[in-house]
């Protein structure tokens, strides 16, 4: 079995039918800021973007690193996915998919990186305006974190593994600034609780949730896109509003609950200690009933 | 800075804008038109209500007054760090956010993002940042992290990292350097109701950021490489 | 960040595939990028690696792969972040393995 999570951003590749690539590593487009820092570049900077097919259809992807930087996002990176989405708004593919590894912006680059995931946020939002769907895979040891996580809830869809994590800032930023008490990110248990796929899939942040396999994530992509054209791609003031009244309920059902297991059975799961436990299928049954965002 | 003083300064035609736990909004009058006016003061932390308020009140101006130009006020020390927000999950609350306002934009409301006091990070990427245009005062702090947690994380000295952000544009927090970078529109000295008004008469449609970091000469790698995918070229030195 | 360059002259071996790239540039590993070019036969090493003082090895270990594969026309440019000799060795191997569609 191929893991998602083991495999490095091109070996995910393979999930496509067919990948071409766009500003291949051969073109050498490195980070302009990482050598006043000493540190090593990257010859495709941590992403590599192209056009692809999957299933008969024409798609655009992008595939981060997570090795390279922890697939944090600098200007040149940042840059290729913008420019991979705007081509979107002129190629049309069938949907946007970004295979996301990441911790976000790349302190290395700061300010660039700011300005980058914003600019990324802006293009994905743009491309649903068009009409193209975007899907987001989750699976690598990083997870999606930082200016990132939001991007990713920026999607039509979200697909994420149970060894994913979608969140905002890291457990150590956490407990650096806050204390042990408030976040111990060494606490492994408590980390995917709060933000691993199994939670974040129970509160409805995810819509699919998968094993850690190359087919499986392939599988549940065009799932994804098939679901997400046949309703509305484009943001609506009606589906705002709708999610405004889901997270104002959210924070009222559970903004007084401490351990992310409470939440779980304030869903009305009857073992929520047994939910880490279960594999895929089981999980997937026993969350069925309850999940919110079904 | 005081956001009543601020308020004052921007809206000399008069304004209602009310502060309820560091959250603003109100009304105000710009040029004779009316303007939604919310944001944030005190150096807000960007918790999960906050990133809600703020959602709310953008919806509200899309749903109740169509059309309407909508003013973002930024001061905040970005994403608040505490447990129960990542378990709630902070970043669906904030990519919430950033989605009202890109409906609003996308249904011709114009919307314009001045940082007055701080912007860090994740408490500025989905408000300030998503503006059509973004602008500063002058003496604004805008930054990415603290530079203590900065250097925990990317295991480079300190003391490189303060060298480093004296005098560097991608380490520096001064505005300048984000207004270099074709993050900040401009920055706001003097008259600053008549560069609100002319900001909102002015806003851009797309995002011009990446092009202007490169007119300017402070983000230099980016726009080559946008336009090369577009193009389906090779990317051309600046 | 230290740079090492290495040619080999007369080498026997081209490949004809386009460019290819192997591994990553995190911890202990490097990323090999291996592209055919005329170089009136030669071979051209170029190394930019994180970890400074190590050129006798590097050479040994490029000098042991240019024995390997006698490559002719061909760049390889690496990213490296301390990795091992055999690390090195291997991802070389790969790299040109992937040019010859062997492997993966």
């Amino acid at each position: 079995m191929s893991s998602y999570l083991e495999a490095n951003a091109r070996e995910r590749l393979s999930l496509f039918d067919s990948f071409e690539e766009f500003i291949g590593p051969a073109q050498r487009v490195v980070s302009p800021h990482l050598a006043q820092l000493n540190a090593p570049v990257s010859f495709d900077d941590g992403v590599v973007v192209g056009r692809a097919t999957l299933g008969g259809l024409t798609v655009f992807a992008a595939a981060q690193e997570g090795g390279f930087m922890g697939g944090a996002v600098g200007e040149v990176h940042g840059a290729k996915l913008v420019g991979l989405l705007r081509r979107a708004l002129l190629e049309r593919p069938a949907a946007v998919l970004l295979l996301l590894e990441t911790g976000g912006v790349r302190l290395h680059e700061a300010n660039a990186g700011l300005i980058a995931v914003s600019e990324v946020m802006r293009a994905v939002l743009d491309v649903r305006a068009a009409g193209i769907p975007v899907v987001v895979l989750i699976g690598g040891s990083n997870g999606a974190f930082g200016g990132m996580g939001i991007v990713a809830r920026c999607a039509n869809c979200l697909v994420i593994s149970e060894e994913g994590r979608l969140a905002m800032s890291g457990p150590e930023v956490i407990e650096t600034a806050n204390g042990v008490e408030e976040f111990d990110s060494r606490d492994r248990a408590l980390v995917w609780r709060t933000t691993g796929g199994k939670h974040r899939y129970l509160l409805g942040d995810v819509q699919r949730i998968v094993e850690d396999s190359i087919p499986s994530f392939r599988q549940a992509a065009l799932d994804a896109i098939a679901e997400a054209r046949g309703g509305a791609v484009e943001l609506t003031l009606a589906g705002l509003e709708a999610e405004q009244a889901m997270l104002e309920q959210r924070i009222e059902r559970f903004g007084g609950l401490r351990e992310p297991a409470d939440i779980w059975a304030a869903l009305g799961i009857a073992a929520p200690q047994d939910i880490p436990m279960l594999d895929i299928d089981a999980f997937t049954t026993a969350a069925a009933p309850y999940r919110l965002g079904a | 800075m005081d956001w009543k003083v601020l308020a004052n300064a921007l809206f000399p035609g008069g304004h209602d804008i009310v502060e309820s736990e560091q959250f603003l909004n109100g009304t105000a009058r710009v040029d004779g038109q009316s303007v939604s006016v919310i944001g944030t003061t005190g150096h807000a932390p960007i918790g999960v209500e906050i990133a809600l308020a703020q959602a709310k009140a953008v919806l509200a101006t899309v749903r109740n007054h169509p059309g309407r130009p909508i003013v973002l006020l930024v001061d905040t020390q970005g994403q608040r760090l505490r447990h129960r927000d990542e378990m709630l999950g902070i970043n669906s609350y904030m990519a919430h956010l950033g989605k009202c306002i890109d409906l609003a934009r996308h249904l011709g409301h114009r919307v314009v993002g001045l940082v007055y006091d701080q912007a860090l990070s994740g408490g500025f990427i989905t408000s300030g940042l998503m503006a059509d245009a973004c602008y500063a005062l002058p003496d604004a702090t805008i930054r990415v992290m603290g530079l203590p947690a900065m250097a925990r994380i990317t295991k480079v000295p300190e003391e490189k990292l303060v060298e480093l952000a004296r005098s560097n544009p991608v380490f520096a927090p001064g505005p300048e350097n984000y207004l270099r970078m074709g993050g900040l529109q401009a920055i706001w000295e003097g008259d600053l109701a008549a560069q609100l008004a002319h900001a909102i008469a002015e806003a851009p449609r797309e995002d011009q950021r990446s092009a202007l970091g490169l007119l300017r000469g402070g983000r230099k790698a980016a726009q080559p490489v946008i336009e090369a995918i577009i193009g389906g070229s090779n990317v051309r030195a600046a | 960040m230290e740079t090492l360059n290495y040619r080999f002259e007369q080498g026997r071996r081209s490949l004809s595939a386009e460019p290819r790239i192997v591994g990553v540039v995190s911890s202990g590993n490097l990323e090999v990028l291996i592209e055919s070019t005329p170089l009136g036969g030669a071979c051209e090493v170029g190394i930019q690696t994180a970890a400074v003082g190590f050129g006798p090895i590097w050479q040994a270990v490029i000098s042991d792969f240019h024995e390997r594969w006698q490559l002719a026309d061909t760049r390889i440019a690496i990213n490296d972040m301390g990795a091992t000799p055999a690390v090195v060795s291997l991802r070389l191997d790969q790299a040109v393995e992937s040019m010859l569609g062997e492997g993966k």
